[in-house]
């Protein structure tokens, strides 16, 4: 199963983070920060796979977001960089044309995006069309509730 | 869309603080009207209070005042509340908050909701953050879901029953029933989901996994299916379809054919299927792939099969994606050893990887090269690796030193050669070899003595050249000083003869000894080949005598001592000095006091301290030494020494390298006595005595019947003064009509000089059936008295 999910920008910065493993605060922050050191510093023609503790890191870069993920021993890495890909592609079709910005202001978005696609650290659905059509009706449930309601959600 | 105004406004100004400080500034004043906004209470405003209070609190600010928020938000009856509310336990709460338990009736509440979307809320946020009490509670609920919904609810309720049985194990039986006949369903998540749930009740009860065997066949045709499949767009990635759910059921047909002969047979045609029509000219036809070929190497495969799986590696090898290649060699490195001549034959492309641009290619390409060294390929592989020593990335080095000094004990191709390459890597990498080389080297020169002539040569270029490499300096002062006479003559074959006159030696020598490069060692080093020359060179003794009085008021404590010491030797033992100064002998490298090299621990002398003793509670006053026996002969619960589990590595030498240690010494005779014989199967000791109180024990079984026997163990207990160390047998099968045998060492430890009995338990299988036995020897074979046996 995947351990953790994280973005991160190019000077280090935090854009998402999703735990599937229960760990204390401080230790959180302890694996972001290592996480960013070590993915940061890699040089540009190198591999994307990792080793962390007993972890296996996979990595990869989009325009200016870093997307990283931890994995038992036993999971396939390049089925890893296929999931993060899928991802990113997920993302791409909400968005049209996703770009950094879009996931900093619409963080909470990407976000059940993402609890569409995984949970438990392990992947639920493997249909791009129908992880779209779950976001989008969970949408349109929000939408008639606030037309309802004649406020804007958050 | 809805606008989310307010939260992005907010993100807006956050993000145009200038300093660190304006930003706190900033969240501050934010978080004081978050704070106000959740004591306001239901306003239809809350849900995008939390929502800013998570954005802050992905920046690292502190957000745990907004716990309770997310918990009567979770509560509310409006959909988006819900939505942010739940997002909100999951990156504020965990299992370890107090408040994650009060969301338990809310997410219990949801599991039955109308809406599947509430559902599906509810079980994403257990499955993320559910803590075990809370899996405890829900679980009926969640196996409810998954018998019983439609498959949007159904795939998630799976992956949340994985996570209650990750966290309650004893759970796992409750799924059991549902998992199976989840896999005839045909969406393709709630199969993948179902495929993780079997996988997950696999890993925890062996009973479970000899169940699920039974669906081998089942999955087989899923696979089937999928690979043969024509393009279907939805499941469809770079032509392969869903390479997520094939790689997982791959996973599980490992898990299920592993050690298992019927189910590993079902599979074998699908896995040679899916070997060769896979397309691995993208990310995810290789992934499939690398799949097929780690369940091929894992289960009973047949030889064919496994070949295909390596020549897949192979080819892996030549792909342009490096990380296609470093998971080629991560996964050649775990079959080196079981598959070593098939991965033979790729040896040219992983040399060739040790040029690659990455440092992690570089070191699985390192590990990989030294596993495949062998007797054949040394020389030529040598010369790959030393190349490789002068480029690598100095992190590779004391390990790439290591292994070369490794490969060359084992393999090499005549002592010059072996000298050669020591010197070389010196030369090259001396900074990143270990301690024990400098003295492995020296005993390694004195024992090749035709060759002293040559490496005296050799090395003395070599310190002429650069004294800065501290363990080549030292090897080279030493043979300086011991065939320096060598060195004058100035002839050797094999070398290029150049005069080297006695003042050009003292000058090296001198050169070293001041140098600040030279460490404390090193100058000691240099300080006693100076004075051992003394008996060799004939005209500058005087000079001798003057550096070494020199040193006798030197600050390192230990060269002024040795300073002293040779003094005296000039002054008022100058008749002993040729004596004392004489040519060292040969060392013999299993001597006591010499450690070897690349010892792992096991080649030590034993130490009577450190060996285990045999039981654990004994009864403590023994009337005689028989008694003890008897006692614990009667005793219900004497545990008796388990052999440790024979290695299966083939190259490991361990125990005959101890053979080797204890043999050293003076070998008394050997006697081998029969102490049992019994439907076919016979049990012989070999009896070596190594010093007055220890003993080594060599047991051997062998078999005369028709069939293999198999799971031959043995277990010995001796009295309780006595302390026995078993090593480990070189196997557990004796093959029938006594074509083989397994030996066992058993070394026992007598510091009493009690009377040695020895009780040893045998237990094996037969064609089918379970034996167990035991024999008790009551003296063991010595050269003057035959063994007494009585078997019980």
């Amino acid at each position: 199963m995947m351990h953790f999910l994280l973005l991160f920008s190019r000077q280090g910065k935090l854009r998402l983070q999703k735990w599937f493993l229960p760990l204390p605060e401080r230790e959180r922050k302890k694996i972001v920060k290592d996480m960013t050191t070590m993915v940061l510093s890699r040089k540009p023609r190198t591999c994307n796979f990792l080793h962390w503790k007993d972890l296996k890191i996979v990595y990869k870069r989009y325009a200016s977001l870093y997307f990283c993920c931890a994995l038992e021993n036993q999971d396939n890495e390049l089925l890893a960089l296929e999931i993060l890909h899928r991802y990113v592609e997920l993302l791409d079709k909400y968005f049209g044309n996703v770009c950094e910005l879009d996931i900093i202001f619409n963080f909470e978005k990407a976000y059940f995006i993402l609890d569409e696609f995984l949970m438990g650290g392990e992947i639920q659905e493997t249909s791009k069309q129908s992880i779209a059509k779950s976001v989008e009706a969970s949408d349109m449930l929000q939408e008639t509730m606030e037309e309802y309601m004649s406020k804007p959600a958050f | 869309m809805p606008s989310s105004v307010r939260l992005q406004e907010m993100i807006r100004v956050i993000r145009s603080a200038r300093t660190q400080g304006e930003e706190r500034g900033i969240i501050q004043k934010e978080c004081a009207d978050i704070r106000a906004q959740f004591r306001q209470g239901d306003n239809g405003e809350r849900s995008h209070s939390l929502a800013k209070l998570l954005y802050v609190h992905m920046l690292g600010y502190p957000a745990h005042f907004g716990q309770m928020e997310c918990v009567r938000l979770i509560a509310s009856t409006r959909y988006s509340e819900k939505r942010i509310g739940y997002l909100g336990a999951m990156m504020l709460l965990d299992e370890k908050q107090d408040a994650s338990l009060l969301i338990t009736n809310s997410i219990k509440n949801d599991l039955s909701h109308s809406s599947q979307y509430v559902q599906s809320l509810a079980l994403c946020t257990l499955a993320c953050m559910g803590s075990a009490e809370m899996c405890r509670d829900l679980a009926p609920e969640i196996e409810r879901l998954l018998r019983a919904s439609n498959s949007y609810i159904k795939k998630k309720a799976t992956l949340c029953a994985v996570h209650i049985i990750r966290k309650v194990p004893e759970l796992a039986e409750m799924f059991t029933p549902s998992a199976r006949s989840l896999l005839s369903e045909k969406n393709h998540g709630v199969l993948h989901g179902a495929v993780v749930l079997i996988t997950e009740l696999c890993k925890h009860n062996p009973g479970t996994l000899d169940q699920f065997r039974k669906a081998v066949p089942e999955l087989v045709q899923i696979m089937k299916g999928l690979v043969t499949s024509s393009y279907s767009p939805e499941h469809n990635v770079a032509g392969i379809s869903d390479p997520f759910l094939q790689v997982r059921i791959l996973r599980l047909l490992r898990i299920l054919g592993h050690n298992n002969d019927t189910a590993s047979d079902a599979m074998n045609d699908l896995l040679a299927q899916v070997a060769t029509n896979t397309d691995s000219s993208k990310t995810a036809g290789s992934a499939v792939l690398y799949e097929t070929v780690l369940t091929i190497m894992d289960i009973n495969s047949e030889s064919g099969l496994r070949v295909l799986a390596v020549n897949i590696l192979g080819r892996f090898l030549l792909n342009n994606d490096r990380n296609i290649r470093y998971i080629s060699m991560t996964s050649l490195q775990k079959i080196v050893q079981t598959d070593h001549n098939a991965v033979q034959r790729h040896r040219g492309t992983i040399v060739d990887c040790l040029k690659d641009q990455d440092t992690s290619v570089k070191r699985r390409a390192l590990e990989l090269s030294l596993a495949l060294v062998s007797a054949v390929n040394i020389r030529s592989m040598m010369k790959e690796l030393l190349i490789f020593l002068s480029t690598c990335p100095p992190e590779l080095r004391s390990h790439t030193t290591s292994g070369i000094f490794n490969a060359a004990e084992r393999y090499s191709p005549s002592k010059r050669w072996h000298i050669d390459t020591i010197l070389h890597v010196l030369t090259t990498a001396g900074g990143d070899v270990r301690d024990e080389t400098v003295p492995n080297l020296i005993q390694l020169i004195t024992t090749a003595s035709e060759l002293h002539c040559y490496t005296v040569h050799k090395l003395y270029r070599a310190l002429v050249k650069d004294i800065s490499q501290q363990s080549l300096v030292q090897v080279a002062c030493w043979c300086i000083g011991e065939y320096g006479d060598l060195l004058l003559k100035g002839e050797c074959e094999e070398i290029e003869p150049v005069q080297v006159t006695e003042d050009d030696v003292l000058d090296a020598l001198e050169t070293v000894l001041q140098s600040h490069m030279s460490s404390p060692a090193t100058r000691g080093f240099a300080l006693t080949a100076t004075m051992k020359l003394s008996t060799r060179i004939t005209d500058n003794v005087d000079r001798i005598r003057s550096i070494v009085s020199n040193y006798s008021s030197c600050i390192d404590l230990e060269l002024q001592q040795r300073a002293v010491e040779y003094n005296a030797l000039f002054r008022k033992y100058d008749h002993m000095r040729a004596a004392v100064l004489e040519r060292m002998p040969v060392m013999d490298k299993n001597s006591p006091g010499h450690t070897n090299g690349d010892t792992s621990g096991v080649i030590k002398e034993t130490d009577p301290s450190k060996l285990k003793p045999v039981e654990a509670g004994l009864l403590s006053e023994p009337a005689s030494q028989v008694c003890d026996l008897l006692d614990l002969l009667d005793g219900t619960d004497t545990p008796l020494q388990p052999s440790p589990a024979p290695t299966n590595n083939p190259t490991t030498t361990s125990s005959a390298d101890l053979l080797d240690l204890l043999g050293g010494l003076e070998p008394a005779p050997v006697l081998t006595e029969t102490v049992y014989e019994k439907n076919g199967l016979s049990l012989k000791i070999q009896c070596d005595k190594q010093t007055d109180t220890e003993v080594m024990v060599t047991l051997i079984g062998s078999n005369s019947t028709q069939n293999d026997i198999t799971n031959f163990t043995l277990q010995a207990a001796v009295p309780k003064s006595v302390q026995l160390q078993m090593k480990a047998p070189s196997g557990n099968v004796i093959p029938a009509h006594g074509l083989g045998q397994v030996t066992q060492t058993v070394v026992l430890n007598n510091p009493n000089k009690v009377s040695l009995k020895m009780r040893i338990r045998v237990s094996y299988s037969n064609q089918g059936a379970v034996h167990q036995d035991t024999v008790q020897i009551d003296s063991f074979p010595s050269p003057t008295c035959p063994p007494s046996v009585s078997p019980l």
